[in-house]
């Protein structure tokens, strides 16, 4: 088996490993870049902690191969803040003890971000669809919802105050 | 002191608050290191091969083959472990011996120089079964003629000892009164039997760990666990080394809900970086994490209760049997001891029944052993309220235990709040909402002894004036920041000034593991007084300072002041003052407390939950859902709501659609997130949660433990609900559709048949 | 293991022939991947087919939609054109797996892999849709019924893969829709899958159905005996108790661990009665619409 070069472009920055044929994305995330923000719960597309986008399509890194980057853009959790300067919906999971053990937390915020910018205003059914492929076992999902409703609550309220 | 006169009434500043907690930051940035997140240099990659049968006698196992392979550096087996150990259960659970004992057992492992080669590696390991038969459900392993999976296993707790082989490892019973003479006062008895089926903790990281391990004895392990002293004592042991040659820290752990209480991999890649020289890192697949970690038990229960026409219950008898996976253990014990908990009786019996299967050896779910038998009692708690036609919660009111009851399970009750949470709910417009068509109300009580135990805790005061606290139960759900808060209160300083982390097991006294929802009570109650001895010397200091008697000093709102204007007229020093001038006054300023501590202080949950059926499907959906429950005193209330509400979702996903399903020849036939259904968030409404508080006597600001209790009424909750909506009375967890519609359909053709 | 990312179908037809091994498409993954990873097969060559433009397209033709190979379900979902025709299909493409899953998994990866339970299958088998299939050979065309014959078997020959789908243009008053019967409200595997199509005429009265079944026999199945039941009525209660029990007697199912035979027979005329109402319903809003 020989490897494969990849040149890709990884939370705005250019990157390029090689990897095996059969490297998950996630393989390649965790296991050649260190960027193990991005988490394994299952390997198989069930429980969402593994949430990244691929040219701004949410995906589970575990069920696309690391040699498809080639050329894409691809965000991870690690890509959210800017800076010191938290994504409103990373300050809103703190805010809202949206989080217990924390795990699942990465793919949550991914996918939650990627939602809002597909749709800005969510009911709560909408969100809890949305997240469905996002397994959290210790918060009963209450305060996850809640953190994104007033998320997007909060990010609409600012877009509002700009535009006057 | 006694541990039931810790409490003292006061006004909070810090505690009751919602404050971010330290942890966080990194969370939501993907910071935090967890069990996989983490590499050794010269890092090997730990691979275990799992046998495919469920009992099966192991007769060779070559792996000449597997050493030969290019990348390979090590392949264990059980004759790498110490021979002669004290937990030869936990040995052979991570390593079979003579005999696989169920469908993932471990029997051999191999560490290479990538997880690819690893796999390649275990192909090659040829190992020779002879298959025997199989018995996985806990009543069948409990016949005369089932498969024995221990020769030689004898029941104890028997009045008359029998030499018949057996998978039942032991007899328990509890209980006090003539029940037979309770019967005998009853107007109305009901006789119901119940089955749950075995469900996992279902965390969502997968067991990992890192171990280094030299030829000389010593150790470091790196692993995601719910107690790292405890998993230190189990790898000594199972390697035969000295406790103090292995350092094993905590990693950020992603879940446990109990699972992550004992070793399942770490003795395992301990021993392959013996041998192979270098650090080995193994990672569970989800599909190793269902097969080879600890679900819980399975149960079948049968539950007698007898009641006077008014509600008085005279009589209550249940015989419980779990099956805890191939090992004794299960937890029936808690099951026999907490199933009346709820109760005022005169009379009460239970037994339980410990019994072997062939399943992994089950691990602590939250609340162990509580949910099932919760289930069944409370089953027909309400069956009795529909009979007697009483409103479910005045008859639970008219016998419900309040302080002064004689527990079921022996002891007297001091404060608890189980009446506080009965007539919350009764009072909560939730119960008096109107419901629409096809829907249905239940409500069920729920109880949980917790559990104070072993704890050191390590305070430091920095020069600056901020102050460091060292804990050795790893945080599972925000303890850091709800202990902090407690030593901010007792030092009078900011929240923001204190910071909480794990210690690892050589830089800290023992602690046992967080479990027993432990850890706000007994680590909070050793940080307040680790806090309290650190006041003390600043009080020394203090008196040093001013050149009076340190008994004159007292430590209040964050200062050492003068015990009164008799001692003196000085200025207060705050906590910033004396650590500045600690150099010059005797040194550094530290405070630390151990203790083994008991008044944990037992809980009680009241939940109500609204489901609406499709009577056509069988399928229930949860439309509302309110937990109220005591905590005794809320630190971080934002934290003790989650516990409320995950430990609620738990027990909704085990009453509706979590089971482990075995095959005949006893194989697992849902390994995976995809088959093992844990409810996600479009299955949901939010969850309510109401915070109680009736102080817990036995710790300083009243703390019970709030992690484990709102995982105990959901099943029978739920499954009062459905009985609500639909008339009938399940029997069987989960109540997955086909069940329910099957016995929707009986009740049709009854009706037609009538 | 290989890994190719070819830029045109020639291309990738030409690779597929080339391999002597095990050779495997790669469109969303989301099924093969997860066979790769838990070892259930080891492909010599995985032919990554994003790369070819005219795959990632969903394009007009004969007033119906060609959707290429490649096209995954959040992209069906964004197209209001084909949404507006073929709601059903759509909805069933779009209940497989999560968001994630989703924004990968392909309709053409749903069919070749040939699970009897597979969502999108009895919606596209309802709608008559029909798959394009190329290959060393002249490419043809196969109805998606005919695309395979038990779970994992599919009807292409070596070297074939499918190209593109193809959903057809709809008479006026034409609706469809696809309902599962799942334990949870996602993530799961259906227990029983039903897709219906239909037509209406001006009077209401059904002129044209089709019906078919997932998830309860080794293969979709399409229900003839029960459509017909719908034609010439004005699905009535009494035309939809009638439809409901075909499609119970219909369903050939076993036990498993998702449910048993009698769940999976009632629920079959229980889904195939609800799916021809919302079909019904979609069928007069499109004559509403087409008044506007």
């Amino acid at each position: 088996m020989s490897q494969i070069h990849v040149s890709t472009t990884i939370n705005g920055d250019p990157v390029e490993y090689l990897c095996e044929p059969d490297d998950t994305l996630l393989d390649v995330l965790r296991d050649r870049l260190s960027l193990t923000g991005t988490k394994e719960g299952c390997g198989s597309g069930d429980c969402g902690a593994c949430s990244v986008t691929i040219d701004g399509r949410l995906v589970c890194a575990c069920l696309a191969l690391g040699a498809e980057a080639d050329g894409r853009k691809i965000d991870t959790i690690e890509g959210m803040a800017e800076g010191e300067k938290l994504h409103p919906l990373q300050e809103k999971f703190l805010e809202h003890a949206a989080l217990q053990c924390g795990v699942c937390t990465p793919g949550f915020l991914v996918a939650a971000k990627s939602l809002l910018e597909k749709n800005p205003s969510p009911t709560e059914t909408e969100i809890r669809y949305w997240l469905a492929g996002n397994l959290c076992r210790c918060t009963g999902y209450d305060k996850i919802i809640r953190a994104v409703m007033d998320t997007a609550k909060e990010m609409k309220g600012k877009r509002k105050g700009k535009k006057s | 002191m006694s541990s039931n006169d810790r409490f003292e009434s006061r006004e909070f500043k810090v505690v009751g608050t919602r404050p971010l907690r330290p942890d966080g930051l990194d969370k939501v940035t993907g910071k935090a290191q967890f069990g996989a997140d983490v590499t050794a240099p010269g890092m090997l990659h730990g691979a275990i091969l799992r046998s495919p049968h469920a009992h099966a006698i192991i007769k060779k196992i070559d792996t000449k083959q597997a050493e030969k392979l290019e990348g390979v550096h090590a392949v264990v087996t059980r004759t790498d472990f110490a021979k002669d150990v004290d937990n030869t259960d936990v040995l052979d659970n991570c390593m079979a011996g003579e005999k696989a004992l169920y469908d993932g057992h471990a029997v051999a492992a191999v560490a290479a120089t990538s997880p690819s080669v690893a796999r390649k590696a275990m192909k090659l390991i040829k190992v020779t079964y002879k298959v025997l038969p199989a018995v996985t459900d806990v009543d069948m392993a409990m016949g005369a003629d089932a498969p024995i999976l221990h020769d030689g296993m004898q029941t104890e707790g028997l009045e008359k000892k029998s030499r018949k082989p057996t998978n039942i490892a032991q007899r328990h019973e509890f209980g006090h009164g003539d029940v037979d003479a309770g019967f005998k006062q009853a107007d109305l008895i009901v006789e119901r039997s119940f089955t749950t089926e075995a469900t996992h903790q279902g965390y969502i990281e997968p067991h990992a760990c890192l171990a280094n391990l030299g030829r000389d004895g010593r150790g470091e392990l790196w692993c995601c666990t719910q107690g790292h002293y405890y998993v230190r004592e189990l790898c000594a042991d199972l390697l035969g080394l000295d406790e103090s040659q292995l350092r094993v820290t905590a990693s950020e752990i992603g879940g446990g809900f109990g699972g992550k209480t004992t070793v399942f991999i770490e003795p395992v890649a301990l021993a392959l970086a013996r041998k192979s020289g270098r650090p080995v890192k193994i990672v569970m697949s989800r599909n190793e994490v269902f097969r080879a970690s600890g679900p819980t038990s399975s149960s079948s229960i049968d539950v007698k209760i007898g009641v006077k026409n008014d509600g008085t219950i005279t009589a209550a008898f249940a015989d419980l049997r779990y099956q805890g996976g191939a090992y004794p253990g299960s937890p029936v014990e808690f099951g026999a001891m907490s199933a009346f908990a709820c109760y005022n009786l005169e009379n009460v019996k239970t037994i339980g029944w410990d019994v072997v299967a062939n399943r992994p050896k089950q691990a602590a779910y939250r609340a162990p052993g509580a949910p099932m038998a919760a289930f069944a009692i409370e089953s027909v708690v309400d069956e009795i309220a529909g009979k007697l036609r009483m409103d479910p919660i005045d008859l639970r009111l008219k016998n419900a235990a309040a302080a002064g009851t004689k527990a079921s399970f022996g002891p007297v009750y001091s404060d608890i709040g189980l009446i506080r949470t009965l007539e919350a709910a009764k009072n909560h417009p939730h119960y008096s909402a109107p419901l629409g068509p096809n829907q249905g109300r239940g409500i069920a009580c729920g109880f949980w002894f917790n559990f104070g135990g072993q704890t050191s805790v390590s305070l430091t005061v920095n020069a600056d004036g901020t102050v460091g606290v060292a804990v050795g139960t790893p945080d599972i759900g925000g303890s850091r920041a709800s202990i902090s808060q407690m030593v901010a209160e007792e030092l009078g300083i900011e929240y923001s000034q204190v910071r909480a982390l794990i210690a690892d097991t050589a830089t800290l006294g023992f602690n046992d593991v967080t479990d027993g929802s432990r850890v706000t009570f007994a680590t909070g109650l050793a940080a307040i007084e680790a806090a309290r001895n650190a006041a003390k010397i600043m009080c020394e200091r203090a008196a040093k300072t001013w050149g009076i008697p340190s008994d004159a000093v007292v430590w209040e709102d964050g200062h050492a002041k003068p015990v009164s204007s008799n001692a003196g007229d000085f200025e207060p020093l705050s906590l910033k003052d004396i650590a500045a001038s600690a150099a010059n006054t005797g040194g550094p300023i530290a405070g630390h407390y151990e203790i083994n501590a008991d008044g944990a202080g037992v809980s009680f949950s009241t939940h109500i939950a609204d489901v609406e059926m499709d009577p056509e499907t069988g399928r229930a959906e949860i439309k509302r859902y309110t937990v109220f429950q005591d905590a005794g005193k809320a630190i971080h209330p934002s934290y003790v709501e989650g516990q409320f509400q995950g430990g609620a979702v738990q027990g909704i996903g085990w009453a509706l659609n979590e089971e482990y399903i075995y095959n005949k020849d006893g194989q697992l036939q849902n390994a995976g997130f995809l088959d093992y259904r844990i409810p996600v968030a479009s299955d949901l409404p939010m969850i309510d949660a109401v915070i109680l508080e009736v102080p817990n006597p036995g710790h300083p600001y009243g703390v019970r433990g709030v992690g484990e209790t709102s995982i105990v009424p959901p099943l029978a909750t739920v499954a009062n609900a459905i009985s609500a909506a639909a008339g009938v009375r399940m029997t069987s967890i989960p109540m997955s559709p086909p069940k329910v519609l099957e016995a929707l359909d009986s009740v049709l053709i009854a009706e037609a048949a009538e | 293991m290989r890994y190719e990312a070819p830029t045109s179908v020639s291309e990738a037809a030409k690779l597929l022939a080339k391999e002597k091994g095990l050779a495997r498409i790669l469109a969303g993954g989301t099924d093969l991947i997860v066979q790769m990873k838990s070892g259930m097969i080891e492909p010599d060559l995985v032919v990554d087919i994003k790369r070819i433009d005219a795959l990632k397209r969903i394009k007009k033709e004969k007033g119906g939609f060609r959707v290429g190979a490649a096209v995954s379900g959040a992209e069906m979902e964004e197209h209001e054109e084909l949404c507006a025709l073929w709601p059903g299909v759509v909805e069933a493409t779009n209940l497989i797996g999560s968001t994630q899953v989703q924004g990968r998994a392909t309709m053409a990866g749903n069919l070749c892999n040939a699970s009897p339970a597979a969502d999108c299958v009895p919606a596209l088998v309802a709608a008559d849709a029909v798959a394009r299939v190329v290959g060393p050979k002249k490419g043809r065309d196969v109805p998606v019924i005919k695309m395979t014959t038990g779970p994992g078997k599919t009807t292409l020959k070596r070297g074939e893969f499918v190209e593109s789908i193809f959903l057809p243009s709809r008479k006026k008053r034409s609706g469809d829709a696809y309902l599962r019967f799942i334990p949870r409200t996602e993530m799961d595997i259906a227990v029983v899958g039903a897709g219906v199509s239909l037509t209406l005429d001006k009077n209401g009265k059904c002129s044209d159905a089709r019906l078919s079944l997932g998830a309860v026999a080794a293969k979709v199945l399409l229900v003839e005996r029960a459509a017909k039941i719908l034609i010439g009525s004005n699905l009535d209660e009494e035309t939809l108790e009638k439809f409901a029990a075909a499609a119970s007697a219909a369903a050939k199912p076993i036990d498993d661990k998702r449910g048993t035979v009698d769940f999976r027979k009632k629920v079959s005329g229980v889904l195939a009665r609800r799916a021809a109402i919302i079909a019904a319903e979609r069928a007069m809003t499109t004559e509403k619409k087409g008044k506007k």
